[in-house]
């Protein structure tokens, strides 16, 4: 049974079709890449998945359980965690503060529920060490790490909070090269823990080194969903460029897109 | 909560904890201590206090009662500091504090004097009214989506103009006397304008660590007769608010919602509770000022708090808090505060020029940003 699934998903913002029926499922210990070019829908899709947008039509599944989500919140109870493209974490907040953010442990002093800053701090420290990024000290702004090191912190937020499926909006768009491969490092380990991830990149090769299973969007429609080993990078290159247009500015440029 | 297998991997800690960075600095206790936000408040306070025991040392500013004079008008600042400092790291300004505070004086005495009611259900009206006021603000930032430096500047002018309005319309005049009397024996009146420990001082002035008055009726009574309320509320604010912001959930909430308030939604950060909570606060200050000033003077004036909310936001930046949300200190803003105050009363009791207090409130006001930038850049690693 799929962790999640998501059938005929529309999602209209006015008069713009920004999702035109999308079907997608995650399994257990997969990693789904959804690939597509700008504008093709995939943060509008993952949003309608983490309970941000509530989509114009189609139907949502947990584990076989047709649900709908009200807000972000109910998406993360039911095991739905999201690190998004544009806004993962608060700058100017300490690591554990974000870390914690929305479920700070509390303990109680008389009358007052205090945070256990103690607790937060340690498990804050010891979660990033497993993702293998040692912090200086826990009470350090988010704003003085690296990119990867902040899609780190999310992710490790995420997974310490028992989700089920881990859904990434372009983690490695903005990264370097050692900084990718932290983090697509990252996406292998969390798989192997038995959790669903979806990836969304613009990058084949980011796509090819830790997807299972490969979904196409354009212009809010699946172009197809492919397993490992069924479709080669070439391919999924010219797919999510619309294929025949591709096809021809490849030749213009030598072949080096 | 947790998942099963991350114990597996926890057990190998106390070994992992070894594990150091090459690339990170050992950082100095010292300097950790020293890079804070409050950081360009404290130097501040420090160079304030040595200007003035300089210029003003033996003008019995530092003397009981000068000390005196100078911690009520800190305290006064204070108290509208502290609301204004939490809206701000909310990410919201609320520029109706001087009017709210006018108002709600006026709403205290024509409720008690005009209608004849007793004091504290007067006072209780007034925290109503200007709770209800302060939630319409916050609700009208967050559902038109304007900016709160627009809503509120709007209500600076209603209020205002309502609180005159109303004053003249009941009494024909735009002050209203007679609080005072309607006030004796008030318990809730007792609370704003009342002093506490006055056998302390007593015991001082026995003591002869205190001057007592030497004539008239009160000869031989400590020139000191208590802590008037104002500085205990003052005092109560700042711990209730450091607290709230420092060590609770809602406080790392406040944080967040000025942060950034869509990646603060994305992880179910109530934001819009929070803002509209907040600049219902701002508003229970600008009334505990208020109800202090009513039951000093025993009057009200529909001119009073007249840029209170200018004085409250130059605390909080002094005290390192950042114009647009997401960081700054009740410390800091209290600092702040105590700055505002020695400066204003303590040129008074240099006898310098009242103007230059203007100038040299600038001054501070330039210095300590531009340290506080300096400083807040070197925390969050902005650039
Ligand atoms: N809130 C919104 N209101 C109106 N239109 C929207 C909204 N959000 C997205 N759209 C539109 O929906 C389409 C899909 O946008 P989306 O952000 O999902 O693309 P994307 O695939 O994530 O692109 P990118 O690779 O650039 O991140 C775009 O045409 C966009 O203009
Ligand atoms: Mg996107």
């Amino acid at each position: 049974m799929s962790l999640i699934e998501m059938r005929d998903i529309q999602k209209h913002f006015g008069a713009v079709i920004a999702l035109g029926g999308v079907s997608f499922d995650v399994q257990a210990g997969e990693c789904h890449c959804l690939l597509g070019d700008n504008g093709a829908g995939k943060s509008t899709f993952i949003k309608t998945m983490s309970g941000v947008h509530k989509p114009s039509a189609g139907t949502m599944l947990v584990e076989g359980k047709e649900v709908v989500f009200q807000s972000p919140r109910d998406a993360m109870e039911a095991g739905i965690a999201t690190v998004y493209q544009d806004l993962a974490m608060i700058p100017l907040m300490s690591v554990t503060r974000n870390f914690w953010m929305g479920r700070e442990p509390v303990r109680k002093f008389g009358p007052l529920k205090l945070i256990d800053f103690e607790t937060a701090n340690r498990v804050t420290m010891e979660e990033m060490r497993r993702m293998g990024i040692n912090l200086r000290e826990p009470e350090q702004a988010v704003g003085t790490l690296s990119g990867g090191e902040r899609q780190t912190v999310a992710i490790a937020r995420a997974v310490h909070f028992g989700a089920k499926v881990l859904i990434l909006d372009e983690p490695t768009s903005a990264l370097g090269v050692r900084q990718t491969s932290n983090v697509l490092a990252t996406i292998d380990r969390v798989r192997k823990q038995g959790i669903g991830v979806v990836f969304i990149t613009h990058n084949v090769r980011h796509a090819m080194a830790v997807g299972n299973r490969f979904t196409v969007l354009n212009r809010g429609k699946t172009l197809g969903t492919a397993a490992r080993g069924e479709i080669s990078a070439e391919d999924l290159q010219d797919l999510m460029a619309g294929g025949q247009e591709m096809a021809e500015l490849e030749g213009s440029l030598g072949g080096t897109v | 909560m947790r998942r099963p297998f991350s114990s597996l991997h926890t057990t190998g800690g106390p070994a992992m904890t070894a594990t150091t960075d090459e690339r990170v600095k050992s950082v100095s206790g010292f300097r950790r201590a020293m890079i804070r936000p409050e950081l360009g408040a404290i130097c501040g306070t420090i160079l304030v206090f040595v200007f003035f025991v300089l210029i003003a040392g033996d003008t019995g500013m530092f003397a009981a009662q000068g000390v005196m004079n100078w911690t009520l008008v800190s305290a006064q600042f204070a108290i509208i500091a502290v609301g204004a400092c939490l809206l701000m790291i909310a990410g919201e300004f609320d520029l109706s504090v001087g009017s709210m505070i006018g108002f709600a004086g006026t709403v205290i005495a024509i409720v008690s004097v005009q209608w004849g009611w007793p004091v504290w259900i007067a006072i209780v009206c007034a925290f109503a009214v200007a709770l209800a006021i302060g939630a319409l603000n916050g609700w009208l930032v967050i559902r038109t989506g304007l900016p709160s430096f627009i809503v509120t500047l709007a209500f600076l002018y209603i209020l205002r103009g309502l609180t005159i309005w109303l004053s003249i319309l009941t009494t024909r005049q735009t002050i209203i006397g007679g609080v005072g009397e309607a006030a004796q024996g008030d318990w809730l009146a007792w609370l704003f304008g009342g002093k506490i420990f006055g056998s302390l001082f007593v015991w001082l002035a026995d003591a002869n660590l205190i001057a007592t008055y030497d004539r008239g009726a009160r000869s031989g009574q400590p020139i000191i007769d208590g802590i008037p309320m104002l500085i205990v509320w003052a005092i109560g604010l700042m711990i209730f608010a450091h607290v709230l912001l420092t060590r609770t959930r809602f406080g790392n909430w406040i944080y967040a919602a000025g942060g950034d308030a869509q990646a603060a939604r994305y992880v179910g950060v109530p934001v819009d509770r929070v803002k509209i909570l907040m600049f219902m606060f701002t508003a229970f200050c600008a009334t505990v000022f208020a109800t202090c000033q009513v039951m000093e003077f025993g009057s009200a004036a529909a001119d009073r708090g007249l840029l209170k909310e200018f004085e409250a936001i130059i605390c909080v930046v002094i005290g390192g808090a950042l114009l647009t949300g997401g960081y700054g200190s009740v410390v800091g803003a209290a600092l702040g505060a105590l700055i505002f105050g020695v400066v204003q009363q303590g040129l008074f009791f240099a006898g310098a020029e009242s103007s230059l207090f203007r100038v040299f409130l600038g001054t501070i006001l330039i210095l300590a940003v531009i340290m506080n930038t300096f400083i807040r850049r070197m925390i969050t690693g902005e650039r």
